[in-house]
């Protein structure tokens, strides 16, 4: 090279290399894989182990290509998945090296005689990678004329998932998936050389060692769909989707995840208004290309036998079909009605997007002239009001903590939140993070959940109910963590945090006294879009304060008003008690299951007591057979609408199913308003949304010293097991009975074992041993499950909220803290 | 350039061997055993590694990498734990040389692994032996607690305050841990695959911190370098493969066995030494160094065997494992059987080496079952070509040796095997 | 634990579980060990053994399987009192093991190949019983054909020797190798190569045992008797380095 052309080329830039790939020069970060740079570039190299999110493995050999080094050729065709470009470099790709395109050629046969040639029956047919390479880079016929491999076929590596052995090319990306990415390393490869496959201890169990009761580890993993995502081939499949649509014949629409805050991006597939598949969509800040299970596999319930299509009405006790015309025209009339003798109280829940919850928040203060709206469906306080006013409203992904702000943090500490069942894709990353980069993951709960090992994390075990002091007692019994929080740390706060007194306003005090970031991150996709859209007794719209009188007044002339009600308003609480006292007069109710609140035996009462209920919903729950009038509304799949993640991320997203006549609730309830009289602006969600924009944000409220509530409890409740008294930890399960997974049967058999946890010491207190029947209750009710053993304080039991026969809230009427009787089970 | 003149016979690892319980300290020690450890202890790590490396000690696993410049690729600092791991899992076929000397005179091999370790800052030395070798396994446990016991072993050795501990660590049968990167994985407790490189085992190696990986032979000519310097380990062999070398001649020769003499003896050599072919029967082809090694015939009955030697000749020196077949054996049996042993070795962990195997076996079955095509040789060439250089790790390069230089050299013994197919039926129902 | 396990591998194969994860600095590197272990406890690795060792090693099961179904030597059937492996790579089958292998299956009454490498004559475990596997190149070629008993190598054979060998297991007779100390089963020999010698004097007593076949000593004495010998070795100093070189 000489210096002529050196000065006429471009200067490569700071921790950047220039190389040639083809013939053209390209400059590209440092320590890219070839097979990146290339792609970048338009060249497309053929793969099949590569993913760009696992580690390199360079073990299908599919993308070999030609490297020079220092003006020397390498000896052999090099994986370019697993080399990294350097200065100087000279690619040489199939499209320019006979050496090249014969290897890939070559590799390309050697996969195919194995593999069957079933393309016409297999799921993967028309999206298959090793189908399409094929056609493009292999020959027209092949060589191998003797046995092909066979398997028995398929197997069950899970009750989600089978394996069609034969078509495997052990790529092994879903091993690698589930060892690095979700932590689960219950597939793996078994056997050597040409009968190496895919299996899990279960499948080695069957096959390998004819047992007649296989008993090893099923694949239980809450990721496991992605392993079938990323499947090259059709080996991995789902059994909720195996044999039920060819990909030619979907249309595909993208969407946003309704299951969690994580609002990850999907994509939803359909067929004749019904949707066959969901996939997961690319998002580098969200989910990256993860998503779990539930979010891929739970969408049946829309499409469930009691999905609510007709307006209905109650006559004689019982409901009856009615005209849009005819409940409308009812509810209108009665809502006003109760209005005026008493006052409505409105729930709608923590599932709506941002224009839905907006809709509400207008509905309860224009049509019912109330401030008694509070989207809070579960346990809550005045304290978590406060907090979330003070801490989480106008948190921006640009100002507070984000997904991938997550790996750069030093330290994590995660307070009241179990991320693998409540937050999945937080759980993915902070997996990522610590596995990357190192970042320090402590959990302050109750054992080590899979989690706490899978994000090589510590946990600081306390009684329930007493993470304040726990998180008081840091500086002292923690200085490591405390210090590190303040070197770049983040605290991560879950939904259960409310049930503890004293712990936001603590852990808000920790934050600021450390520098840490801080971010809520609640359980439900609609919680955060509520909380900024004004669903709240004490918020209007877009941060303002119910009790600041220039932001109430700024809100009314927007809303063509003369003024706002200026009465703070009710909580869900105080909303159900006055209802059950009769000071209530009416509820207007979103998506709520009285189950999920903290008393549902008052919820039941508001509900029995309340002159009139108006209950939108997607189908019969325990609320429409209170309801006086159920509205239907629409789906996530059957409506537009913008999700506010945990970040404060708008995650907006189109309609997939259309033309089903449906609406979301934000046209309900326009449409209702009208019958009122009153105008919400929110006949659809673009309006709703182009709405609430005029109305502008305001500066969140600044946090002052003093002005949060600083915890003045009574000290630590004392609770080892006396008398029988246990203190119960319980939060939900990813995979559990919520009604957003109903009709999926194949995803519930993946859910993890219900059983009641409890210390070695605990048990042998009531004389109990793994797998014994354990019997957990209080005056309300009893629930009985098998013992586990796990490293719980003393003292302390642990149920799953909701799953199987575990329905805490229902059976037992208490929650995280409460005190419980704990006594061996069976022979009753 | 002129060779050294030496004996035609050199033993030095091998000249022990004769003594009754060649195996024991006392032993060992009576024949100037452990004399080489203080020597080395009072030299510098730095002197070791320049001592190895002016001797021109090649790898004797089959690789021929110079041992002195592996050993200087380790990090000179302590920040991180380093590790000698040394290779006893012998398995290519034809390889028959550690598992004697492991067995006959295990402490030559637990001293070089502390002058080694020594070299290499290293406290830590792992024996990676092949399950197969109870034997073996149980000698070197042995040795390790004789050598523990006479202070050779374990914290402050000799009162020099280097500390050294070896583990001696059974296989479980899986000749792919031959490869170092396989063998590290499978030390681990993992399967024995291959691992990506870079980064190399001096960068990360075992636990991911910095590792050597040596061969038995080549740790245990360390103590003889070490006492006789480097000048008289080049007194032997050849300029660019020095030293003497365990020629184990195997097959249809009169006095099979292990041969010590030095690097770049021929084969017609060796064969004078071990009483000629047995019963006077011809020789048909050989291997130099193992079955990955292509193979040779009648004539190349002098070329020398050393790296050089032998790659000029078109092979590779491997582990100078001469398997010495005659002419009652059929060259395209032999060929099926080497290549069905690939097969069931292959560790599966890349497509060429794993689909190529299992297809080249089946055509070779059914050549030699009588029912394979002229067309059938060349689709195995270009199989051969399509898994030479394109596999993950050499197992697949060694693998396709025997085809390709039996068929460079024998071409016509398979076309006989096809002759015969051509003359009785084309083969029914077998197309894909 | 699970209770199977438990009956299984008692407090005893606990210990000594602990005892190999000792010999490591990361206790991974204890599973080929221990499955050796539990090969010796139940004469084959169990789905149970497998269990016990994700247990003690906290590692998942399709972990332990992965590896446990890599290596050849875990047999996923109980084995015979004695394992007999008989080479039959391209060497010793040109030499004879083929027709020794061939023979042994004949003799043992072993019918159509089976799946896997090997198969069982007689009651597992019971004296006499043998498991009977056809083995890769044994590394003693010089010694070709050979076959191993319990990993014990048997240099030489013919068929007629090798039917003779297998008479005298099947008999409950324990016939001397050509090289290593007397056979004590297959399950003695597991034990072994998990590390466990059980006390000095029973390593001394299995540390013994010929060890000098002629082949491999023939380079040595065809010196001895020509009087050939490598260079005269003098002790020689460690050349100094620079300091630059360091």
């Amino acid at each position: 090279m000489t210096t002529v052309e050196e000065t006429t080329q471009t200067p490569v830039p700071e921790g950047h290399v220039r190389l040639t790939i083809d013939g053209r020069e390209v400059i590209a970060p440092k320590g890219e894989l070839i097979i990146r740079t290339a792609e970048r570039e338009g060249i497309e190299i053929p793969r099949f182990c590569d993913h760009p999110l696992l580690d390199p493995a360079a073990a299908c050999r599919q993308c070999l290509v030609e490297v020079e080094m220092n003006g020397r050729a390498m000896p052999k065709p090099q994986p370019a998945c697993a080399i990294t470009i350097s200065d100087g470099m000279v690619v040489h790709t199939q499209h320019g090296s006979e050496v090249a395109r014969k290897a890939q050629e070559g590799v390309m046969e050697l996969l195919l005689i194995n593999h069957p040639l079933d393309c016409p029956i297999c799921d993967k047919g028309g999206e298959c990678p090793l189908q399409n390479q094929a056609l493009r880079h292999g020959r027209a016929e092949s060589r191998f004329r003797d046995q092909k491999r066979t398997f028995t076929k398929p197997i069950e590596v899970s009750k989600q998932v089978l394996l069609d052995r034969e078509r495997c090319v052990l790529c092994q990306r879903c091993t690698r998936f589930s060892a690095e990415i979700a932590g689960d390393p219950f597939i793996e490869l078994l056997e050597r050389g040409a009968h190496q496959q895919i299996g899990t201890a279960k499948t080695a169990d069957a096959e390998g060692w004819g047992a007649v009761t296989p008993q090893g580890q099923p694949y239980q993993s809450y990721f496991s769909g992605n392993a079938i995502q990323i499947c090259p081939v059709g080996a991995l499949t789902s059994a909720a989707y195996r044999f039920r649509s060819r990909p030619f014949d979907l249309v595909s629409a993208p969407s946003v995840c309704e299951h969690c805050s994580s609002g990850c991006a999907e994509r939803t597939d359909f067929r004749r208004g019904k949707v066959m598949r969901k996939l997961a969509g690319e998002d580098p800040e969200v989910n990256e290309e993860w998503i779990c299970d539930k979010g891929r596999f739970a969408f049946r319930y829309v499409t469930a036998d009691d999905r609510i299509t007709r307006p209905l009405v109650r006559e004689n006790g019982k409901l009856r079909e009615a005209s849009w015309t005819e409940a409308l025209r009812i509810a209108a009339d009665r809502l006003a009605e109760a209005r005026d003798n008493g006052g409505v109280g409105v729930l709608p829940g923590g599932r709506l997007t941002v224009e839905d919850a907006y809709a509400y928040a207008k509905f309860a203060r224009i049509s019912l002239h109330t401030n008694d709206i509070d989207f809070r469906a579960r346990p809550h306080s005045a304290e978590e009001l406060d907090f979330l006013t003070t801490n989480v409203l106008g948190t921006t992904p640009e100002d507070g903590v984000t997904f991938t702000g997550l790996e750069r943090a030093n330290t994590v500490l995660c307070v009241a939140l179990e991320p693998e069942e409540e937050a999945p894709a937080v759980f993915l990353r902070l997996r990522k993070a610590a596995r990357k980069a190192g970042t320090k993951v402590v959990h302050i709960g109750q054992f080590s959940t899979p989690a706490v090992d899978k994000t090589f994390g510590t946990l600081l075990a306390c009684i329930p109910g007493e993470e304040t002091n726990a998180v008081l007692g840091l500086r002292e019994h923690a200085a490591d963590v405390y210090a590190q929080l303040g070197e770049g740390g983040v605290i991560l706060l879950g939904e259960r945090a409310a049930e503890v007194p004293g712990l936001l306003s603590t852990v808000a005090g920790l934050a600021r006294e450390t520098g840490a970031q801080l971010a809520w991150i609640p359980r439900r996709a609609g919680e955060r879009g509520a909380l900024e859209a004004g669903a709240l007794p004490t918020l209007l719209p877009g941060g303002r304060r119910v009790d600041d009188t220039e932001a109430r007044a700024e809100v009314a002339a927007a809303w063509g008003l003369e003024a706002l009600p200026e009465l703070a308003g009710k909580d869900a609480s105080a909303i159900l008690t006055a209802a059950a006292n009769g000071k209530l007069h009416g509820l207007v109710l979103g998506g709520v299951d009285p189950d999920d609140l903290p008393n549902p035996e008052l919820a039941r009462e508001a509900l029995a007591r309340a002159e009139f209920v108006v209950s939108l919903e997607l189908r019969r729950t325990a609320v429409t057979e209170y309801a006086d009038v159920v509205l239907p509304v629409a789906a996530a799949v059957e409506k537009s609408g913008t999700y506010l993640n945990w970040e404060g991320r708008p995650r907006p997203f189109d309609i997939a199913i259309e033309n089903t006549g449906i609406l979301s609730d934000c046209r309900v309830l326009d449409t209702l308003a009208v019958e009122m009289d009153t105008d919400l602006f929110t006949q659809t969600p673009q309006a709703a949304l182009a709405d609430l924009d005029r109305l502008g944000t305001v500066e969140p409220p600044v946090a002052q010293p003093g002005w949060t509530i600083e915890f003045e409890g009574e000290g630590p409740p004392k609770s080892p097991l006396r008398h029988g008294k246990a203190r119960l930890a319980t939060w939900h399960r990813l995979l559990d009975n919520g009604s957003l997974q109903d009709n999926e049967p194949h995803l519930a058999q993946t859910a993890r074992e219900t059983v009641v946890k409890l210390s070695t010491a605990t048990a042998q207190g009531i004389g109990v041993g793994a797998g014994d029947p354990v019997v957990v209750s209080t005056h309300q009710g009893r629930i009985e499950l098998p013992a586990e053993i796990a490293d719980l304080p003393d003292g302390v039991v642990w149920l799953p909220a909701n799953s199987g026969p575990s329905t805490v809230r229902a059976s037992l009427g208490v929650g995280h803290g409460d005190l419980v009787d704990v006594r061996a089970g069976g022979g009753e | 350039m002129t060779e050294p003149v030496t004996d035609p016979l050199t033993p030095v690892l091998t000249k022990r061997w004769t003594e009754p319980d060649a195996w024991s300290i006392e032993t060992y020690r009576r024949l100037g055993g452990y004399t080489a450890l203080p020597k080395a202890l009072r030299a510098s790590p730095e002197q070791l590694v320049a001592l190895v490396k002016d001797s021109g000690l090649r790898g004797r696993g089959g690789a021929g990498f110079p041992a002195g410049v592996k050993w200087s690729f380790m990090p000179k600092d302590e920040d991180k734990p380093h590790y000698l791991v040394v290779n006893a899992d012998e398995g290519e076929p034809g390889t028959c040389k550690d598992i004697p000397l492991m067995m006959a005179d295990p402490h030559s091999l637990i001293e070089g692994c502390v002058i080694a370790a020594y070299a290499m800052r290293s406290h830590r030395c792992f024996i990676y032996v092949r399950g197969e070798a109870l034997h073996c396994y149980r000698r070197l446990h042995n040795a390790v607690r004789e050598a523990h016991a006479a202070g050779f072993l374990g914290e402050n050795v000799l009162g020099t305050g280097f500390d050294i501990e070896i583990t001696v660590h059974a296989g479980a049968g899986a000749y792919i841990c031959g490869e170092e990167t396989a063998l590290l994985d499978s030390l681990e407790g993992r399967r024995g695959q291959p691992r990506l490189k870079p980064p190399f085992p001096a960068a990360a190696g075992l636990y991911a911190q910095p590792t050597t990986v040596n061969n038995v032979e080549t740790i245990a000519s360390v103590p003889f370098i070490v006492n006789a310097g480097s000048a008289w380990f080049k007194r032997m062999g050849r300029e660019k493969s020095p030293g003497p070398k365990i020629f184990s001649l195997s097959g249809h020769v009169e006095k099979p066995g292990q041969y010590e003499a030095p690097m770049g003896t021929t084969l017609r050599q060796l064969l004078d030494l071990a009483g000629g072919m047995k019963d006077g029967i011809p020789l048909k082809f050989w291997t130099p160094g193992g079955s990955s090694t292509p193979m040779f015939t009648a004539e190349h009955l002098d070329v020398p065997l050393d790296f050089e030697g032998a790659v000029e000749a078109g092979s590779i020196l491997g582990t100078t494992a001469l398997q010495i077949f005659n002419e009652t054996v059929s060259v395209p049996w032999a060929v099926m059987k080497w290549t069905q042993f690939y097969e069931h070795e292959s560790c599966g962990k890349c497509t060429p080496c794993r689909e190529g195997t299992f297809w080249l076996a089946k055509v070779l079955e059914r050549m030699v079952d009588g029912h394979g095509t002229e067309e059938d040789i060349d689709t195995m060439l270009d199989v051969c070509d399509n898994i030479f250089g394109r596999s993950f790790c050499a197992l697949g390069d060694g693998a396709v040796s025997p085809i390709q230089s039996g068929i460079k050299y024998f071409r016509d013994e398979f076309l006989a095997l096809c002759e015969q197919n051509k003359a009785e039926r084309e083969l029914a129902g077998a197309r894909a | 634990m699970t209770h199977a396990a438990q009956e299984t591998f008692g407090e005893e194969t606990v210990r000594e579980a602990a005892e190999i994860i000792a010999r490591y600095p990361q206790s991974r590197s204890a599973l080929l060990p221990m499955l050796h272990l539990v090969q010796s406890v139940q004469g084959f690795v169990s789905p149970e053994g497998m269990r016990f060792c994700a247990e003690q090693l906290e590692l998942s099961e399709a972990e332990v399987a992965a590896v446990a179904t890599f290596y050849t030597m875990y047999k996923r059937s109980p084995c015979g009192q004695h394992l007999v492996s008989v080479c039959t790579n391209t060497l010793c089958a040109a030499m004879g093991g083929d027709a020794i292998y061939a023979k042994l299956r004949e003799k043992l009454g072993l019918g159509e190949r089976l799946e896997g490498n090997e198969e069982t004559a007689g009651e597992p475990g019971e004296p006499g019983s043998l498991t009977l596997e056809h083995a890769e190149c044994l590394a003693a070629c010089d010694l070709a054909p050979v076959l191993q008993v319990d990993y014990e190598y048997f240099d030489k054979q013919t068929p007629e020797s090798a039917a003779e060998l297998v008479d005298r297991l099947r008999a409950g007779e324990a016939p001397a190798p050509s090289r290593g100390p007397g056979l004590r089963g297959f399950r003695s020999a597991e034990r072994q190569l998990a590390g466990f010698f059980d006390g000095e004097a029973a390593l001394e007593s299995v540390v013994d045992g010929s060890s000098q076949a002629v082949e491999t000593l023939r380079g040595a004495q065809i010196a001895a008797e020509h009087g050939w010998v490598a260079p005269e070795a003098e002790d020689v100093p460690i050349p100094e380095v620079e300091e630059g070189a360091k």
